[in-house]
């Protein structure tokens, strides 16, 4: 019998262990939902599979009869909208005040404390100055996922951008290189996979801020849905409306990742050696 | 052609380097030895323009030399010169890429052509069959075969080489050896080489020089810095000179060690 810490379990194995404690929840959810069920017929704490399912037929194939719409894809539809404007916003400003303050001293010195302080600011606090200065609208939610996740990124590339070894630059400079040729060539291209890295990190606090925005003030959203049928307490539509928006995180994180690594492919060997 | 005159390099109270001065005529090889810490490599900077001297000068054709990195001096460090986000072709390629343009990027026949210059001089280091590598893909010896060509393809004046091939195999280093001596022959460079392995100075280049403190202030080790204790033309002088430098430096870098 190897010891524990040598004993690594084969493909096959590796996949069934991993499906197991998934398949456990499920069981558990399953046979506690049935025996509240028995009891109650009306409960509902723990809906059934079939009740979720009757809910989510409802809200996605079944035109809405107040509007006419299909909420369930109108809810998915505003939410990725408004998630995607404030990331894209978000990753294009952090990358460049990023860079800027990591590849020159100058501006390193000017800005990089205002950015460790706005860093700090907590953003949900700022949310209501937002609906104040921007509205109720589509701004003040975009606005509060650019303002959240724009500094993180920025120093993540802050630092990134000072981690790129200093022989590189030296090497550059010698082959003639001037500051934006340095810049264009040598920097961002090294940065654009730490970008990408960047934002899969923050895509959790970007959801966070999606959801809060969209639970205070929307009329449409995977947030609105969830805290607006909170009064009835639909858990049968709160649960599979949190797997739903957990089935796009993960699949935005793995787009995310395979774009990084065809795009990319040297960023792959170097982080395979460290 | 280079003239550096009562160079001094302080840190704070910590002298480094103290009054050197020497004269180099074009297409000489000098080879840098000495015990780890004594300075060399900052003097190597000082030549590359990343260092600056406390206190006396150093010139180029007469006139100082350039306190910032330019194309007139190539290098090869130990380790990270490549760009590990560029193929081996396009390693060497962005040099003339950065001669050419203003933004970097070069296109059409020009592009072509600075591919097509590239390649040979890939062949040269016997790096052709790499070509669509990554850096990282390659062995340590490659990485610094890239080094050297994408340093040559600009013919700088002056190569400067910072321990190039301390982390290589002993095979490897000699095949690098004959390299680095063809290329310097048919390039006429004037090439400066940092070492810790003597014997690497003994039968590369013209001339040999060996830093090391003038006096030793035993109870302040830092309040003297390290200066050329011998300059010797590489070949002409005795066998037993060498081997006493060796012995005077081994026993040196065995007391810094311990």
């Amino acid at each position: 019998m190897k010891r524990l810490i040598n004993f690594t379990p084969s493909r096959i194995w590796r996949i069934g262990l991993a499906l197991l404690p998934f398949a456990a929840i499920i069981l558990l959810y399953i046979s506690a939902s049935d025996a509240r069920l028995a009891e109650n017929a009306a409960d509902k704490l723990l809906p059934s599979f079939s009740q979720m399912g009757d809910a989510i037929q409802r809200l996605a194939f079944e035109p809405s009869k107040r509007s006419g719409d299909y909420l369930f894809w109108q809810d998915t539809v505003s939410s990725l909208r408004r998630l995607g404007l404030g990331m894209l916003i978000a990753a294009s400003l952090g990358m460049f005040f990023g860079l800027m303050t990591g590849a020159l001293p100058v501006l390193n010195a000017s800005f990089a404390p205002l950015l460790t302080v706005v860093s700090l600011v907590p953003p949900m606090a700022l949310l209501p100055v937002l609906f104040i200065v921007f509205g109720l609208g589509e701004v003040s939610k975009v606005a509060l996922i650019a303002i959240g996740v724009t500094p993180f990124i920025a120093r993540d590339i802050q630092k990134r951008t000072l981690e790129i070894p200093r022989e590189q630059l030296v090497k550059a400079q010698t082959l003639g290189a001037n500051s934006g040729q340095i810049i264009l060539r040598v920097l961002i291209p090294q940065l654009m996979p730490r970008l990408i890295d960047a934002v899969r990190l923050s895509l959790g606090s970007a959801w966070l801020f999606l959801i809060a925005a969209e639970a205070i003030a929307s009329t449409d959203g995977l947030g609105y849905r969830v805290f607006l049928v909170r009064r009835y307490l639909s858990m049968d539509v709160i649960l599979p409306y949190v797997a739903w928006v957990t089935v796009l995180a993960f699949t935005i994180d793995y787009l995310l990742a395979q774009l990084s690594r065809f795009a990319f492919p040297w960023h792959a060997q170097q982080e395979g050696k460290s | 052609m280079i003239e550096i005159k009562n160079i001094w390099k302080r840190y704070g109270d910590n002298v480094i380097l103290e009054n050197i001065s020497a004269t180099v005529k074009e297409g000489e090889f000098i080879t840098l030895v000495g015990a780890s810490g004594c300075g060399k490599s900052t003097f190597l900077k000082m030549l590359l323009g990343t260092e600056t001297p406390s206190q006396g000068s150093i010139l180029l054709d007469g006139k100082p030399i350039p306190s910032e990195p330019d194309a007139n001096r190539g290098v090869v460090f130990q380790q990270y010169s490549v760009f590990p986000h560029l193929s081996v072709l396009e390693n060497v390629v962005i040099a003339r890429v950065f001669e050419k343009t203003r933004l970097g990027f070069l296109w059409g026949g020009a592009k072509r052509a600075a591919r097509q210059e590239a390649a040979e001089l890939l062949n040269i280091v016997g790096l052709s069959h790499m070509q669509h590598s990554f850096p990282d893909e390659l062995s340590g010896g490659m990485r610094q075969r890239l080094a050297i060509a994408q340093a040559l393809i600009l013919k700088p004046r002056i190569l400067l080489l910072d321990e190039p091939f301390g982390a290589l195999d002993p095979g490897i280093r000699a095949d690098m050896h004959e390299l680095v001596l063809d290329l310097w022959r048919k390039h006429k460079l004037t090439v400066f080489m940092v070492t810790h392995d003597l014997k690497e100075g003994f039968h590369l280049g013209t001339r040999l020089w060996v830093f090391d403190k003038r006096r030793v202030d035993a109870q302040a080790p830092n309040a003297y810095g390290a200066g050329i204790t011998y300059d010797l033309p590489v070949g002409a002088c005795e066998q037993e000179l060498l081997d006493e430098i060796d012995q005077s430096l081994a026993v040196k870098s065995q007391v810094e060690h311990v």
